[in-house]
């Protein structure tokens, strides 16, 4: 696979900015059309997978620039419909094509609060550039505007400028707010209720902070610093973090009340208990949750071998099963932490695979072998209880199931047998039950997650939640939008509160 | 952050601490556990159990025995040092009713855990029994404190310089002769020491609780590192533990997952002793 370097992308973005800049306003749609998409210029592949680095280097501001002339600013907004928090994306996108980096931020921060991480994160060809007017025209999803890259843009610039402002948060409520988690749901949470004036607490189970962003997502992906950031604002803006704190265990969410003064709490302990395939050989040394995996290398630091006292398995071949963005993460961690052999077994066919296609894209760079319309069987053990060999099975798609996707059909005698020394499972996670079990008077559904009403608001009274614990396992940015929405209802809740306690 | 109150060396290699942590005092019962960190960027998360607990200066109760690098950091903290970060209480706690007659057995360090569990069932109105067992003399922890609950005390070493000559499940397996036979076994200590407790007591069919101390990293069942299978089952320790059936715990996979680091370790325990001799050495 041949890609252009950073140097020689920047090179042909410079030349078209040339070509088109002075007529930003006047190009036709086929004009439009024409300009070649803009390929996010990224590490060597030879060269990343013996470090920790971001992959994604980022667009330059002629890239971005060129990339937004692109944008055919429609009339009927398919993208805004497509994005879970409704960001004028045509909005920015013409700020940037113009080269107002500041107004385009101001756009984006009206809707998201955290655009570094989702233009890094969010399945973009799922949601907003599915539907663009300029895939639809070239009949390919991936020449959409990159709207995701954009985003990133714009919220980095921003950060590298130091133009990040603290938002202004209303004189002093006396009402408190208790968000449990620190997830993208909590953060959102903690923002928009502090700008209201109300105190804030996140409490968080972990000794960092940032929930599945940290412990869950690689810095080859997401880097620390971004989420540092973001916390960093929120800290600023006089939200009070207490990190250690397991609500459930440390506290009972009734006593947050009860004892501790809090008006409302907003549960976001994202889904947190790991799916296992319940095959045999699953207890032997060598078999991880992708949660353990992730945990060890991401939040324990483990990939750095020299300081972290955190152990992690040495590897030489490995197999992870599912095929989702957190089987990428562990396949593509596998190999930097020195695996040879990297398999990402998974018993559909890639069209079905739900991870961000630029991961799956990356993963196949960095020499991850994908085995599709496979499975595990079985995993075999040496005499000392460690994983030595697994068992597959071939599959064949049959007809659609429930959820639209060909239902996979296992293929019989088609057995056969892997050389692997570790295997990762990777094939979702349920709703962690510490918090739930221990709050009786939380309606949860038959999976275990909280059942919530349109404002987000639970069983309980005075009790919010979103995000995956609501949600089953989702993404980033529908997390944030269920904060979104509960913040505001909370905010709304409260402010009624202090209406009537002063009409008194 | 939680201060170190005070802090014990019990033996050679086993210390006991008292903890600042006024909401984990609180909270806490026989049973459950603490996580901590000796360094919040690098550190391993370390499970231990809760010894004890006092609300009134809001402190827990920890001993724990050197067995590697983070534990020998830990041992070198001292009184009015902070533990970066310690995280609880985790875990089940222990079921306690009037049973009966319950027989305790602790093994070397195991007798920590098993102090508060023999305290809350001698509260709860039953006869006990404990056992205390050891390599030697100088291993022998909290006799007197056990002492001081138990209806009858034994204690064994395995060298005999102190009580028996004997493992523990010789003077288990005499009291389960007993008529009548005891009404329930708790047995914390090593595992090797808690899978022969479990095939003691199987043949007289006394129920037999075990605390399971396995691998772990967040401790509140999100990285499935701890998973044992029970019967047919697979279990968390960390969330639906630590104590589970002796009689139903697959101890030889349990003890297999326990070693899947101990060469690293190993390796990381020698390098930093290593520094540490170098250090000594420059000064």
């Amino acid at each position: 696979m041949h890609h252009d370097t950073p140097e020689q992308l920047q090179e042909k973005a410079r030349q078209l900015v040339a070509e088109y800049v002075s007529k930003v306003d006047d190009l036709k749609p086929k004009e439009r059309t024409k300009i070649p998409s803009q390929d996010m210029p990224a590490q060597d592949p030879e060269v990343r997978v013996h470090n920790l680095d971001e992959v994604a280097l980022g667009y330059t501001f002629e890239q971005a620039q060129v990339e937004a002339i692109r944008c055919l600013q429609c009339v009927k907004k398919t993208c805004v419909e497509d994005c879970p928090v409704r960001i004028d994306i045509p909005g920015f996108v013409n700020h940037i094509a113009h080269g107002n980096l500041d107004q385009a931020a101001g756009v984006i921060k009206e809707a998201s609060l955290l655009p570094a991480i989702c233009g890094r994160v969010c399945p973009q060809e799922t949601q907003c550039q599915q539907n663009c007017a300029v895939g639809k025209a070239l009949k390919d999803v991936e020449k959409s505007v990159a709207i995701g890259r954009l985003e990133r843009f714009v919220a980095d610039w921003e950060r590298k400028t130091g133009k990040i402002s603290v938002p202004e948060v209303k004189s002093a409520t006396g009402k408190k707010v208790a968000v449990v988690g620190s997830g993208p749901a909590g953060l959102v949470v903690a923002a928009d209720c502090r700008r209201e004036g109300h105190h804030v607490t996140i409490f968080e189970a972990f000794h960092k902070l940032g929930g599945v962003l940290r412990y869950g997502i690689p810095e080859f992906r997401l880097p620390n610093d971004i989420i540092d950031k973001e916390i960093q604002t929120l800290s600023a803006m006089g939200v009070e973090f207490k990190t250690n704190f397991v609500v459930g265990k440390t506290r009972k969410l009734k006593d947050l009340m009860e004892k501790d003064g809090y008006d409302a709490v907003f549960i976001g302990v994202g889904a947190g208990l790991p799916i296992f395939m319940g095959i045999e050989g699953e207890n032997l040394v060598g078999v991880f949750s992708a949660n353990e995996y992730l945990t060890r290398a991401n939040l324990m630091r483990a990939f750095d071998k020299g300081h972290a006292d955190t152990p992690i398995y040495q590897s030489r071949k490995v197999a992870v099963l599912g095929g989702g963005n957190v089987a990428m993460d562990s396949a593509r961690m596998a190999k930097r932490l020195g695996a040879e052999n990297v398999y990402v077994v998974y018993r559909r066919t890639e069209v079905e695979m739900p991870a961000r296609k630029e991961e799956v894209e990356h993963a196949k760079e960095e020499g991850i072998e994908f085995l599709f319309l496979q499975n595990a069987k079985r995993i075999l053990g040496s005499e000392d209880g460690r994983v030595n060999a697994m068992e597959c099975v071939r599959f064949e798609l049959g007809e659609p199931d429930a959820s639209g996707r060909r239902r996979p059909i296992q293929v019989p005698n088609s057995e056969f047998m892997l050389d692997v020394d570790t295997v990762i499972v990777a094939i979702g996670n349920g709703s962690n039950p510490l918090l739930t079990q221990s709050t009786p008077g939380i309606n949860l559904n038959k999976w275990g997650n909280i059942t919530v009403d349109e404002n987000q608001k639970t069983s309980m009274d005075r009790v919010f939640a979103g995000g995956d614990i609501v949600l089953g396992a989702a993404t980033v940015i529908l997390a944030m939008g269920e904060g979104r929405r509960a913040a505001a209802a909370i905010n709304k809740m409260l402010a009624e509160e202090i209406e009537r306690e002063r009409k008194q | 952050m939680a201060k170190i109150l005070l802090k014990k060396q019990l033996s050679k290699d086993v210390f006991m601490m008292n903890l600042h942590a006024p909401l984990i005092a609180e909270e806490r019962s026989a049973g459950q556990f603490i996580i901590l960190q000796v360094d919040e960027d690098y550190g391993e998360r370390i499970p231990l159990t809760i010894a004890d607990a006092n609300t009134t200066d809001g402190s827990i109760t920890i001993i724990f025995q050197v067995v590697g690098k983070s534990t020998l950091q830990l041992s070198k903290m001292n009184e009015g040092d902070d533990v970066p970060a310690l995280v609880g209480p985790l875990g089940r706690p222990t079921h306690v009713e009037n049973f009966g007659t319950v027989v305790c057995v602790g093994g070397g360090i195991g007798v920590a855990p098993m102090h508060p569990i023999a305290q809350a069932l001698k509260a709860a109105g039953n006869k006990v029994i404990i056992i205390i067992g050891a390599r030697n003399k100088d291993l022998i922890i909290l006799e007197e404190e056990m002492k001081a609950i138990a209806d009858e005390l034994i204690i064994c070493t395995d060298d005999g310089s102190y009580g028996r000559k004997a493992l523990v499940t010789q003077p288990l397996k005499e009291i389960c002769e007993r008529d009548p036979k005891p009404n329930m076994v708790i047995a914390i200590g090593p595992p090797i020491m808690m899978k022969f407790c479990s095939e003691t007591t199987r043949p007289y069919d006394v129920f037999t609780q075990v605390s399971l101390n396995t691998i772990m990293v967040d401790g509140t069942g999100m990285c499935g590192g701890c998973r044992v299978n029970v019967g047919k089952e697979v279990k968390f320790v960390c969330v639906d533990g630590p104590e589970f059936d002796g009689h139903k715990v697959d101890f030889d996979n349990m003890m297999t997952r326990l070693n899947s680091y101990k060469s690293i370790e190993r390796e990381s325990h020698n390098c930093y002793l290593q520094s540490e001799i170098e250090a000594k050495e420059m000064k």
